[in-house]
């Protein structure tokens, strides 16, 4: 409930503008300038900060820079201090994948190798593509933006085609695709948590590669823990929190820490340290229990 | 990974990070952001 309420702020905060969705204007105000850590496109009406990815692409694909570091550095940032916690706690799409998982229907689960995906296309869309295929004048596309990401279909493109009717006129297969990709997407996160998430979002990629440091992190009492598998059996995004409590696909939504009947998991206590339990530890444990 | 090791590269990154964001608004990567983000960006909606 508590992760609910922030995931609604957090939603609230990056699209505050909802009156611009009447006239299908966009926010043009200062703040755009700065990113928002989750994934938002900044087409929504509603935009109030720059959509990460976006303003990536917008910087490696620009004449002057082949390579941002202001959002290269602000994703550092947001990593370092959160990892994936920004996947679960503040990011608007996420909170919109979990709405749409809670339409009845049979629940699948994701087969591991669908993982890596999304490192391919953080490679090859974000940086790759933006910066190899230019035009004669040096710019290049945001290749994420154009060809998959189903936020910018969601939040941009319906609201956007839906009050411009000069917009509407240019619709072409590119749209065609962007909206194939968003009703895969929808269908996808309906019978598999977060399905987009774990399988396509470059977002997903970077903070998933910093979870292995991240401050925000999951702790495990070795010698609390019994073992008895609940936690892994809670955790929709199918991690073992006992035995990779620092996995890329651990969004830190704290589900395995309640559920623990020894609360041997904790959440979000940077400044903890883990305590492990070395070979001799869990031989006298086994010992005991033998007993 | 060690606490320790976890630790200094959480420091190495944070710095790595701060450099970061500095040097690149130095160099004016906030206007970029800042004009793409406020006008319609037709790749984005599934027009360009």
């Amino acid at each position: 409930m508590k992760r609910k309420i922030v995931q609604i702020i957090a939603f609230g905060y990056s699209n505050a503008h909802l009156l611009n969705f009447k006239g299908g204007k966009i926010y043009q105000g200062k703040w755009k300038r700065f990113c928002n850590p989750g994934l938002n496109c900044y087409s929504c009406p509603a935009a109030g900060f720059a959509c990460p990815l976006g303003a990536l692409q917008a910087v490696n694909g620009s004449m002057e820079f082949q390579f941002s570091f202001y959002v290269v550095g602000v994703l550092l940032a947001f990593g370092v201090l959160l990892g994936r916690a920004v996947c679960g706690w503040l990011c608007p799409f996420g909170l919109i994948q979990e709405l749409i998982h809670r339409i009845p229907s049979p629940k699948l689960k994701l087969k591991k190798i669908f993982l890596y995906l999304k490192y391919l296309v953080l490679v090859v869309f974000v940086f790759m593509l933006p910066i190899t295929a230019t035009n004669y004048m040096g710019m290049g596309k945001p290749a994420f933006c154009q060809y998959i990401c189903p936020a910018g279909t969601l939040q941009g493109g319906i609201p956007l085609l839906g009050t411009h009717e000069e917009l509407r006129q240019t619709i072409g297969a590119l749209f065609s695709l962007k909206m194939t990709i968003l009703l895969l997407t929808i269908v996808g996160c309906v019978l598999i948590y977060r399905f987009f998430c774990r399988t396509l979002c470059p977002l997903g990629a970077i903070y998933g590669i910093m979870n292995k440091i991240s401050l925000c992190h999951l702790e495990v009492d070795g010698y609390q823990c019994i073992n008895c598998g609940k936690c892994k059996n809670v955790c929709k995004m199918e991690v073992a929190p006992v035995r990779e409590p620092d996995s890329a696909e651990c969004i830190r939504c704290g589900a395995c820490a309640q559920i623990c009947p020894q609360n041997a998991i904790h959440v979000g206590k940077p400044f903890r340290q883990t305590k492990w339990l070395t070979k001799k530890d869990k031989q006298c444990r086994d010992a005991k229990e033998a007993e | 990974m060690s606490n320790r090791t976890k630790c200094f590269a959480r420091m190495v990154i944070a710095v790595i990070a701060c450099v970061f964001i500095v040097y690149g608004t130095a160099r004016g990567e906030l206007e970029i952001v800042l004009n793409k983000a406020v006008n319609i960006c037709l790749e984005c909606i599934g027009l360009g």
